[in-house]
This record gives C-alpha cells, sequence and structure tokens, in this order.
C-alpha cells in the first residue's frame, strides 16, 4: 500500500467514526462521551508501588518473569514495550502503525469503526493501545503480558490492539486492566484479533477497575483454516458499567473457540457480557461458557449467540449464574440460529439461588453458612479449559480465588 | 456420663409429626442400630440429632456429651464431635474431594493422611473428581464414609450406607464403619460410638453393633440385641413389632 492510500484510507476511517461519535451502542446502556477527559500529562515517577500492586493482581509481573514480553501503559502513554523471546514483536500500536505500511490491512478489519460511538471515539481519539505478533511457525512458550492502567481520574482511555499470530504460530497473551481502588474514568478497548491457518491464541483477560469506572470492550477475532482461538475473562471488582460481546468469525474450515467468562458483581456494578461466534466453514467448532454470581444490587445480563452458516459445525452454549442475594439480577440470554443444513447447535442456561441442599451438606461437614457458601461459589466458578499453560491456569486460579474471597 | 441421650423427643417436617416421643441412650463405645420399615422416621432422627433445618423439634431434649444440643446451630455440633454419613448426599460442583477433605480436616485441627483413608474406602482414584459428581450408589457411599474418616467423630451417624451397594462395596464399607468406631480393638477400649441406620440389616453380619431398635410410626417399638431383632424381623417382618406396639398401646 502507497503512503496515499495509506492517507486516504485513514481519512476515510475518520469520516465514517465522525458520522458515528453520536451513535448509542446497540447494546447496554449508553453514556456521555463529553463527560470524560479526553488529554492526559506524560505520566512521571510512574512505576508507582501501587500500580506493581494493581498490575500484579490482575496478572501482569512487572518484574517481566516468566513472561516472553511486555507492555504496559498508564492513561494515554505506553511506558513498556519489552520482548525477551524470539519470534514476537510487542510495540504500542502507534508505532507498529509507523513501523508497517501492511498493518493497514488489519486495522478495523475484524471490527467497524463506526459500530457506535465507543469505537468512534477509539477512533477519533486513539490513545494507542499494543500491537502484539507472533511470527510464521513461532511457538511462544512464555506468555506476553499487557497491562492497560488507568490513573487520572475522569479519563477515557481509547485503546487499539491488534493481535497477529501467523501461521502454525502458537501465542499466549494474558492482559490485565486496573486502576486504582477508587477510580472513575472510561476504558474503551477496541481489539482485533487474527489468527492465520494453523495457529493457536489463547487470550487471558482479567479486570480489576473501581467502582466508578465504565468499561466498553470492543471486540473482532477471525480465525483461519484450523486456527484455535480460547479467550478467558474474569474480573475480580466492581464497575460502573461494563458492556462487552466479542464477535469470533470462525472463517476457516475447522477452524476452534472457545470463550469463557466469570464474572462476579457486586454492589450497583452493571454488567453486560457475552460472546458471538459466526461458524463460517465446515467442520468449526465454538462454545461459550459464562458463570455468573450476583450480588448486592448488581444487574448481570450474561449473551452468548451462535450463528452456524456452514454445514458439519458445532456450536454449544452454556450459561450458569447464581444471584446470592434477593436485590440481584441476572438474565441469561443464550442465541442459536441455524442457517444450514447439516449442523449441531445446543445450549444449557440455569439461573438461581445456591441449593439450600448443598449449604447444610457442607455445614455438616463443620463449616459455618458463610464458609459453605463461599465453598460451593469457588467452585461454581471453577473452570477447565484445556489448551492453557499451567502458568495461566494458575493465574485465572489465584484471580478466581482472590474474586471468592471478595464475595 | 452417656454419648447421647435423647429424651421424649417430638420432630415434625413439613408441619406433619414424625417423630412421637423417642428416648434414646447411647454410651460412649457403642453402636446402636435402627431398623424399621420406609418412611418409619429412621431419618428424621438422624436429622434431628445432626440439626438438619429440615426438620422441626417441637418437643423434648437431646444431649450430647452432657451437653443440650437440641437447639444448636449444625456445625457446632460437628465441632463438639458429631458426624454423619448421608443417605442421598448432593453433589457439589467444581470442589474437588482432596480439597474439600483437606479444609475439613483443617477446620477440624486435624492431620491426617487422606490418601491413606482414600485407599481404605478404596477412594484415592476419586480424590481430584467434583464431590459426589457421576458418582455411582456404592462410591457416593464410600465417599460419605471417607469424610467420616476424616473428620473421626465420636458420635457417627450413618444413614443407610448399606442401600443400593452390591457385596463388595458392602465389605469395604463395612471395614472402614469398623475403623471408625473401633470396632477392631477391644471393647474396654472403644470411646467411639454411632448409631447405624439399615433398612435390610445385611450389614450387620459386618459390623458387631451392640444395640438395635426398631422404629415404627415415629416411636421405638422395641429394644434389644441385634441378632435376635433381626431375626424376628426376618421370620416376621416389621408386622410382629407392629403388634408389640399395639399391646403396649402405642400404635395409632
Amino acid at each position: 500500500m502507497s503512503s496515499g492510500e495509506r492517507v486516504s484510507q485513514l481519512e476515510r476511517l475518520k469520516e465514517r467514526a465522525k458520522e458515528a461519535l453520536s451513535k448509542p451502542p446497540s447494546i447496554g446502556p449508553d453514556l456521555d462521551l463529553s463527560s470524560f477527559k479526553l488529554e492526559s500529562d506524560a505520566p512521571k515517577d510512574w512505576m508507582t508501588d501501587d500500580l506493581v500492586e494493581r498490575a500484579q493482581t490482575v496478572g501482569v509481573d512487572l518484574s517481566g518473569k516468566g513472561r516472553a514480553g511486555t507492555y504496559l501503559q498508564l492513561d494515554h502513554y505506553a511506558m513498556l514495550e519489552k520482548v525477551t523471546a524470539g519470534g514476537v514483536e510487542v510495540m504500542s500500536i502507534s508505532r507498529a502503525l509507523e513501523t508497517y505500511d501492511w498493518l493497514m490491512d488489519y486495522y478495523w478489519k475484524a471490527l467497524n469503526v463506526d459500530q457506535d460511538k465507543f469505537t468512534a471515539l477509539a477512533e477519533l481519539k486513539r490513545t494507542e493501545g499494543y500491537f502484539i505478533r507472533a511470527k510464521k511457525g513461532a511457538k511462544i512458550e512464555f506468555p506476553v503480558q499487557a497491562c492497560l492502567y488507568m490513573r487520572t481520574p475522569k479519563i477515557a482511555q481509547n485503546v487499539h490492539n491488534i493481535i497477529i499470530v501467523e501461521e502454525d504460530a502458537e501465542l499466549h497473551v494474558i492482559t490485565g486492566c486496573a486502576t486504582p481502588r477508587r477510580a472513575e474514568g472510561l476504558h474503551i478497548g477496541v481489539s482485533e484479533f487474527y489468527v492465520k491457518k494453523g495457529g493457536k491464541l489463547t487470550f487471558t483477560m482479567i479486570h480489576g477497575w473501581a467502582e466508578g469506572v465504565d468499561v466498553r470492550p470492543r471486540t473482532g477475532v477471525i480465525l483461519e483454516d484450523g486456527a484455535e482461538f480460547i479467550s478467558i475473562y474474569v474480573n475480580l471488582n466492581p464497575v460502573r458499567t461494563f458492556q462487552s460481546m466479542p464477535h469470533v468469525y470462525l472463517e476457516g474450515v475447522n477452524s476452534k473457540a472457545n470463550l469463557t467468562s466469570i464474572v462476579a458483581a457486586s454492589n450497583r456494578s452493571y454488567f453486560d457480557v457475552g460472546g458471538a461466534a459466526y461458524l463460517r466453514a465446515e467442520g468449526a467448532r465454538a462454545e461459550i461458557i459464562s458463570r455468573t454470581i450476583a450480588k448486592d444490587e448488581a444487574t448481570i445480563i450474561a449473551r452468548g449467540v451462535i450463528i452456524g452458516e456452514a454445514d458439519h459445525v458445532k456450536g454449544h452454549l452454556e450459561c450458569r449464574g447464581i444471584m446470592l442475594t434477593p436485590s440481584s439480577v441476572i438474565s441469561a440470554i443464550p442465541q442459536l440460529e441455524a442457517k444450514a443444513k447439516d449442523l449441531e447447535l445446543s445450549h444449557e442456561a440455569a439461573v438461581g439461588k445456591i441449593a439450600e441442599e448443598e449449604i447444610q451438606y457442607l455445614m455438616a461437614r463443620g463449616f459455618s453458612e458463610e464458609e459453605a457458601t463461599s465453598i460451593i461459589i469457588r467452585g461454581f466458578m471453577d473452570i477447565n479449559v484445556e489448551g492453557l499453560p499451567p502458568m495461566l491456569a494458575a493465574q485465572i486460579k489465584k484471580a478466581l480465588d482472590i474474586t471468592a474471597k471478595s464475595l | 456420663m452417656p454419648m447421647l441421650e435423647v429424651v421424649d423427643l417430638h420432630v415434625e417436617v413439613g408441619g406433619r409429626e414424625i417423630l412421637k416421643g423417642i428416648n434414646l441412650s447411647i454410651n460412649p463405645g457403642e453402636v446402636h442400630v435402627l431398623l424399621g420399615p420406609n418412611g418409619s422416621g429412621k431419618s428424621t432422627l438422624i436429622n434431628a440429632i445432626i440439626g438438619s433445618p429440615r426438620v422441626k423439634v417441637t418437643k423434648g431434649n437431646i444431649y450430647f456429651k452432657g451437653k443440650e444440643i437440641t437447639d444448636m446451630p449444625m456445625d457446632e455440633r460437628i465441632k463438639m464431635g458429631l458426624g454423619v454419613a448421608f443417605q442421598h448426599p448432593p453433589k457439589i460442583r467444581g470442589v474437588k474431594l482432596r480439597d474439600l477433605l483437606e479444609k475439613m480436616a483443617t477446620k477440624l485441627n486435624r492431620s491426617v493422611d487422606i490418601e491413606k483413608m482414600a485407599t481404605l474406602v478404596k477412594m484415592e482414584e476419586y480424590l481430584d473428581r467434583d464431590v459426589n459428581v457421576g458418582f455411582s450408589g456404592g462410591e457416593l457411599k464410600r465417599c460419605e464414609i471417607l469424610q467420616l474418616l476424616v473428620q473421626s467423630p465420636d458420635l457417627a451417624l450413618l444413614d443407610e450406607p448399606d442401600s443400593g451397594v452390591d457385596v463388595e462395596n458392602l465389605t469395604v464399607i463395612a471395614n472402614a464403619i469398623n475403623e471408625l468406631c473401633e470396632l477392631n480393638v477391644k471393647p474396654s477400649m472403644r470411646s467411639k460410638s454411632a448409631i447405624l441406620v439399615t433398612h435390610l440389616g445385611y450389614i450387620l453380619n459386618y459390623v458387631k453393633a451392640d444395640r438395635a431398635h426398631v422404629i415404627l410410626n415415629g416411636r421405638i417399638a422395641c429394644s434389644g440385641k441385634p441378632n435376635e431383632i433381626l431375626k424376628q424381623i426376618m421370620a416376621h417382618g416389621f408386622e410382629r413389632c407392629v403388634q408389640c406396639l399395639q399391646e403396649k398401646g402405642l400404635a395409632n
């Protein structure tokens, strides 16, 4: 692509974004974007104890030990762009766009820039984001970690992330997003993931927000032949509002996706969490699993959409929810669409309170009612995701232990 | 001092009186058997002693080690040394059996060799599975006994550990109960007690109980040596016991 073409492509994207800047989202609460700050000063003395500790709780070890690379962003600035393994690249999206002309072939290709006001703002006021690439055939043993941290009050952090896993490469990414314990702000995370023929990407995301934060991830994933995508989402802390619905396009023959979300919502948190899978080629398989726990006045909407558009595809949805208080609300909304003749789509959904019988059983083993409840909840959150390296499985276990204790 | 003393116990389940004045006394080192047809109130008595909120004590008292426990919360009774093997245990998804046993041991300040105990009831291959999920009838019963072995209660309440269990499983379970109740040592050395509820009594071929009681219509119809009572029941069914109650003027 010539630089002239690139400029005009960017101009067209900006035009479309401008027109969508007041377009409300199709799901989830609307927000007034003018109430957030779009500028922030370059941080000084950024590596504070608080940041290091909060990063640690969301799975990001800033010593970089046992990691193939690290990206850390504070507010609007990329502070760390480090690589310690061969076959992998980690850098800010602005640097990546300067470095690689071809990246425009991936920029806004898995998502529409004019989807809603959040994608529009992310383009018009983009404030960095990461670019991670696993080169052809590279099996990256240790995970690459990325931390998106928001510190300045009332800020809007509008990141655009791109991950590319080239042919037959294997990459594990752990993303931790956090704020200090008391914070206000808006996080828009545009993420486009491309997994090429025979590649594998596992994506673990742990969120540690605060009660004044609104979160709007926008994720699009494109899978080629035989590509595999595993996504695990865990949240640790209450938010104000959260809405996310990653769209995974299984374009390739025998491609495979597994999306698992474990959401515990307390206080007045509002979580609209889900995933959509488009089974577009023969042999494609997708599984969307959610475990939700609502407490206090929290609301959780757990969505799952699987659309079968080719023969011999298989999809399964599983939404399970537990309400711990009568004033909490969980809605499970599974949706299956069959657009081909020979396919298999199924779903199971169950929402309710903890079975009294199970609490009594554990109390008869000497546990108090609170202890029994906590054991059952921790068990409920326990997920067994195959294909995840043991280190990440341990990290997720740690995050879930924190979540279970906080309930 | 008796291990357990139940005095004139009346218990309701769902607004219906199930137990109509039970009196029972168990000494340290004794194993008592509760026999009786389905629905006679055996499980209700177990539930009342353990403190299940499913049953409501309307009259009478329960004393454990000399202390009244009639209204005590369930977990406190466990800490005092009560333990129960349920007839129909629920599944606990996502909770590994090993983790549960370790937590129980910590809770009760007991240092135990979980592997060794699991081997005793042939459950060593189930330690890393979710509690009771996908377990067969015999596995469920063995899992209940395993939990009791970890707890090592002073009074074990065993609710039909032999129902739906084949002969092979039965001997495994019976051996574990003998271990649990110290039935392998001299009577004078025993300090553990148990109530063993059984519908059919086969397990008594393997577990040497001290005393048996027949529960009928919420009352103890007769008590005596397990062998003699079982012989009567085998010969005449529970009919003879009904007559016995009538003779005492207690049938209704």
